[in-house]
């Protein structure tokens, strides 16, 4: 049986600055023998930007199915706000508890227009039935219109999705985080294939979104992460091999064995 | 600023839907009138064969409408169709056959030809109150209803797809058909119901009965148009085509899938119904042939033929494809079949949007020139 919604909202508890919105605590999760995620265990404050590396493989992606519900581990425990058990729930209910995620491949509806994909993304009622009904509200229209000149689309709003660039269909898609405004954005490699001035905006665009929400990616762009990170995790065959600021994970002697291949 | 009423608002930006459908108004009431003003002999009358041809025709593009809505926004490629709309045929025969009353080739006030001759002494009790129409009507949408739900509840719960999925929606049809072949379930077996006299008191050898079957036929179909197209222009609407475009993003999304599928699924199944309960006292016969996979999948042709994904294209290669089908049965009844397959063929390949797709793409070409 599913949580209620409300039941959720109680137990997510009160978030503010510095308190823990994230707990992943010795997760297991094998594919016919192989350990993809290994004992793994770390935790997110409410507010931070965390950056995740580790070679292909190590579990990131993983990591990220298990925590937005797509896939169940066999062992561990996930846990979002204080006390809300996320393997319990499923992929919507997921979402609609706060947490947001981003694909590696941009994965955006190419049947709808621009801005009827974040029309699609924003926060609002979305059991069947209400949607039957729905109707954009002021605050919505001005949400979506606002995001729409954050990610410089105003001009294609009206267009098909399926005619952007593939930087135009990452920003989409962080646009859909966006309005959608969860608490925690997992966001999966977001600059791959992106101008270097496209980089420098979405790492604009993630820091100032930091603070208000606790923002989780995965990348592997070192310059990208050396620009945005203040605390890196690295993870390495399904666990944690070190966490900490980019310049002591840089000088670690196990990560430049393992990742850096030094 | 007046509000415009709700039904211009559906048809807003919907030129197609408003050209298909006022062409079929003015053809109804053409006919309508040709049929009862003018006798016959007259160069102006049109024959009641005609009338009851039509009001098939108008059946089967409602059937074809409520296949796009799950196929042409859902993605669901259901081959089993004709089985919702069979169900509501049977349950409206079912009526009939009970106003049939002593006028049956045994006499029997109580019990259809059928069951006489089966040496039934009562009426099986999943026969009960189906002397009255409003129930047989209600049955003739519920039951296509209910199986839809069931069948829906299953197979998107546990998350099936694609051709998987189609293939369960051929088996169900499949499965219908060999139950209802079987005399001992009480349906006719394979001479299915027919003998149809009366219909809400009226002889079904009328004409004006015929004509009015053929008007309801078009309100019906008018119906469910809007219905499908408020539901296509609603944000749920767009989660559909975004669930057939991404479904597990939709997930991510916060939307529960499952229950948006199911809730279309069911509204097709419903439609179906109505449909095959106008088909029913029109053709004056119901047998399992309808739940025949091979229907079914005609019925997939129908829609691809005439466009998938735009609601009026179900309703255009539903009457080709049927009014082919009458001409070729009866002009060159052996190649028909291997033309309904050419045509396949060719619109698969080179008309991806069907006919509709034809029209749509030389809009396009003077529209950038």
């Amino acid at each position: 049986m599913l949580p209620l919604y409300h039941e959720n909202e109680k137990n997510v508890g009160d978030l503010k600055q510095g308190s823990r919105i994230l707990l992943v605590d010795g997760v297991t999760l094998s594919f016919d023998g192989f350990k993809a995620l290994n004992n793994l265990s770390f935790s997110i404050d409410y507010g931070e930007l965390r950056c995740i590396i580790g070679a292909n493989g190590a579990g990131k992606s993983t990591m990220m199915d298990v925590v937005t519900g797509k896939t169940k581990p066999d062992s561990g425990e996930v846990i979002f706000g204080q006390a809300v058990n996320l393997l319990q729930m499923d992929e919507p209910a997921i979402a609609e508890v706060g947490i947001g995620r981003k694909f590696q491949k941009p994965t955006i509806f190419s049947g709808h227009t621009v801005f009827e994909n974040l029309e699609l993304a924003i926060k609002d009622d979305k059991r069947f039935f209400k949607t039957l009904f729905a109707n954009l509200k002021g605050e919505q229209r001005d949400k979506i219109e606002e995001t729409l000149e954050l990610i410089g689309l105003q001009e294609l709003s009206k267009k098909s999705a399926s005619i952007l660039s593939h930087g135009q269909k990452q920003w989409l898609e962080i646009g859909m985080l966006l309005v959608q405004d969860p608490k925690l954005l997992l966001v999966d490699e977001p600059v791959a294939g992106m101008t270097p001035s496209e980089v420098e905006k979405t790492g604009e665009i993630l820091t100032s979104l930091s603070g208000n929400h606790s923002v989780v990616v995965v990348e592997h762009d070192m310059e990208f992460i050396r620009s945005i990170a203040k605390k890196v995790t690295v993870l390495h065959e399904g666990s944690v091999l070190a966490e900490g600021n980019m310049k002591d994970i840089q000088e670690n002697e196990k990560v430049r064995h393992v990742y850096l291949g030094e | 600023m007046k509000r415009k009423p709700m039904i211009l608002k559906i048809f807003e930006n919907d030129r197609g839907g408003q050209i298909v459908l006022g062409v079929l108004a003015v053809v109804v009431l053409y006919v309508t009138f040709a049929n009862l003003l003018f006798s016959e002999g007259s160069f102006l009358h049109i024959s009641t064969y005609t009338v009851t041809l039509l009001g098939k025709y108008l059946a089967f593009a409602l059937l074809a409408l409520s296949l796009d809505l799950v196929w042409g926004y859902l993605g669901i490629l259901s081959l089993g169709h004709g089985a919702f709309f069979a169900l509501g045929g049977y349950a409206w025969a079912m009526y009939l056959m009970l106003q049939i009353g002593d006028r049956g080739v045994y006499g029997n006030a109580e019990l259809p030809d059928f069951m006489v001759f089966m040496n039934l002494q009562e009426l099986p009790w999943f026969w009960y109150g189906f002397e009255y129409p409003l129930f047989a009507f209600f049955m003739a949408m519920f039951v296509p209803g209910l199986l839809a739900f069931v069948f829906g509840w299953f197979a998107f719960k546990s998350r099936v797809t694609g051709v998987y999925l189609s293939i369960m929606t051929q088996a169900l049809t499949y499965a219908l058909m060999l139950a209802f072949f079987r005399n001992d379930m009480g349906f006719g077996g394979n001479n299915g119901l027919t003998d149809f006299k009366d219909i809400l008191g009226f002889s079904l050898q009328d004409d004006g009965t015929r004509v009015l079957l053929l008007i309801l036929s078009f309100l019906a179909l008018v119906l469910g148009y809007l219905i499908s197209r408020y539901i296509i222009n609603s944000r749920l609407g767009r989660v559909a085509m975004a669930i057939r475009d991404g479904e597990s993003r939709v997930r991510f999304l916060g939307y529960r899938v499952e229950s948006f599928k199911l809730f279309i699924f069911v509204v097709s199944a419903v439609m179906a119904g109505v449909a095959g309960a106008l088909y029913v006292p029109q053709v004056g016969i119901i047998n399992p042939n309808l739940f025949s996979p091979l229907f079914s999948i005609e019925l997939v042709i129908w829609v691809a033929i005439g466009g998938r994904g735009t609601l009026y294209g179900a309703i255009i290669g539903a009457f080709i494809v049927n009014y082919a089908s009458t001409y070729f049965t009866s002009a060159l009844p052996e190649v028909w079949l291997y033309a309904l397959g050419g045509l396949f063929v060719v619109v698969t390949l080179y008309l991806p949007k069907g006919i509709v797709g034809i029209v749509k793409k030389e809009k396009n070409v003077t529209a950038v020139s």
